[in-house]
């Protein structure tokens, strides 16, 4: 199913020359990136390679302490009508002390929805991603894979057009790891653009159209998926796809 | 000494069930007094300490500092500062709230706004670090985040909120300076206390002790109570 847009879309995302520094230490540096519409971009990489600064820089949690992050149509990635259109999901899912249900009408009353709208949009959700039976469940008294699919239905109701994943299974077993999958892959059916962080290999393999592999700070490839798997282009790539510690 | 307590107990069940106008009077005002003035430290301390909690700005350290001092302000001098602002001749004297219950309540309102704002700030700031990345990522930063910061940590802030209202229902300085002691006017549970073991009269002190602490206790276990039940649900 493809989305119809009253808007223009804020894809590409391009990051150019990004870097950002903490006294003076640089965490990551020369990021240059593209993000298009409908991509699937996996960011591979150890621990500490600056997957998740990346994804705080583009969507906004870090200001860049050099380069340029640019939405296609030259806002922060609001759009047009002001509503933020790019939503983020953290490793460990962040609940409010509220129900499911709650969880959701705070997220869309933040972005501007009535009440009337929001109580709707956030039923809607719930079923949409077969939730609906924990609605009145307090969000923290549910399981962590439970949580994250939440976490993931909060940032689907805002209808964003890209959606950052901080390793969002990388504290799930592997069954709320299928189900947290399988829902970003109807996200990505829907024609949503996902930019991602893990270093689960399988998932990349799984998920990824695009890998931009990391590491110490810095981009080492940015390929299609199926190329990057078939003949990584570095020598750090290959260690790591052969299972080596880097 | 055995029996002091033994008929103090005794005084205050008779003080209690007998509904002595003149007691239930005291017990009133103080309930008004502090309870007013835990009403405003929080609408005034909760907002406050939210915003010190998740903001940075140069100077915030020292602004922590001092609050947390002022939470051992002794009330004769708050009741100092209030007196004088109050007095006939101070800049807020034409008010005429001297030996009121409203200037009890401004008194005792200065005296516990620093417990609460510091708690406040405390809970607000850890209750950040966790939400932080989620709502800022949903647009809510600076001022737009507290609502949702205040209505989380409902269940902690009942903490700050109960030190307010104990130390505002235990002290005596500062209602007695600014209120004046006066029978019927201005004479709340510790002035009395107060009055009546200078006077001698223990057992009536000891009765009225008795039961400011009774009335005490019930308020937190209702607080803890609530809080409990609602921090279960909620987690």
């Amino acid at each position: 199913m493809s989305r119809m847009r009253a808007t223009p879309s804020i894809l590409p995302l391009t990051l150019q020359g990004v870097g950002f520094a903490v006294g003076g230490a640089d965490l990551v540096t020369d990021l240059d990136l593209t993000v298009e519409p409908g991509d699937t971009t996996v960011l591979l990489g150890p621990n500490g390679a600056g997957k998740s600064l990346l994804l705080r820089l583009a969507h906004g949690l870090l200001v860049p302490s050099r380069g340029r992050i640019g939405w296609a149509d030259g806002t922060g990635g609001e759009g047009r009508g002001g509503r933020r259109r790019h939503a983020m999901v953290f490793q460990k899912p962040v609940m409010l002390r509220r129900s499911a249900h709650a969880n959701l009408t705070h997220a869309l009353a933040a972005a501007g929805y009535g009440r009337h709208d929001r109580r709707r949009r956030a039923a809607e959700t719930l079923e949409h991603f077969r939730l609906g039976h924990l609605a009145d469940r307090p969000a923290r008294a549910m399981s962590g894979g439970e949580q994250q699919r939440l976490a993931i239905a909060r940032a689907w109701a805002l209808d964003p057009d890209l959606l950052f994943l901080d390793e969002p299974t990388s504290q799930l077993d592997p069954a709320a790891t299928r189900a947290v999958e399988e829902m970003l892959v109807g996200l990505k059916a829907e024609g949503r653009t996902l930019v991602l962080a893990s270093h689960d290999l399988g998932q990349a393999r799984r998920l990824a159209t695009r890998v931009v592999f990391m590491n110490r700070g810095r981009i080492v490839e940015n390929r299609p998926a199926a190329e990057f798997f078939e003949r990584p282009g570095s020598a750090e790539a290959i260690r790591f796809l052969a299972g080596e510690l880097l | 000494m055995a029996t002091d307590f033994v008929s103090a107990f005794a005084a205050a069940f008779g003080l209690i069930v007998g509904l002595d106008p003149a007691f239930l009077a005291v017990v009133g005002l103080s309930l008004k007094v502090t309870l007013s003035a835990t009403l405003l430290a929080a609408l005034v301390g909760l907002p406050l300490g939210a915003l010190l909690g998740i903001s940075r700005f140069r100077g915030r350290s020292a602004v922590i500092v001092v609050v947390n001092a002022l939470m051992g302000l002794p009330p004769v001098v708050a009741g100092l500062v209030i007196f004088l602002l109050l007095s006939r001749s101070g800049p807020l004297g034409g008010l005429g709230l001297l030996f009121t219950p409203g200037a009890m309540i401004v008194a005792q309102t200065l005296l516990i706004l620093p417990i609460v704002v510091a708690l406040t700030r405390q809970v607000i700031e850890d209750l950040w670090a966790e939400y932080g990345d989620h709502l800022r990522s949903i647009g809510l930063t600076g001022v737009a985040a507290v609502p949702t910061l205040l209505a989380d940590g409902r269940f902690s802030l009942t903490t700050a909120l109960l030190a307010g209202f104990g130390r505002a229902s235990a002290e005596v300085g500062a209602v007695l300076i600014v209120g004046g002691n006066i029978a019927g006017h201005t004479r709340t549970m510790t002035t009395a206390i107060a009055l009546e073991t200078s006077k001698g009269d223990l057992t009536l002190a000891l009765g009225l002790g008795l039961a400011l602490v009774g009335l005490t206790l019930a308020i937190n276990v209702a607080a803890f109570a609530a809080g409990r039940v609602g921090a279960r649900w909620a987690g």
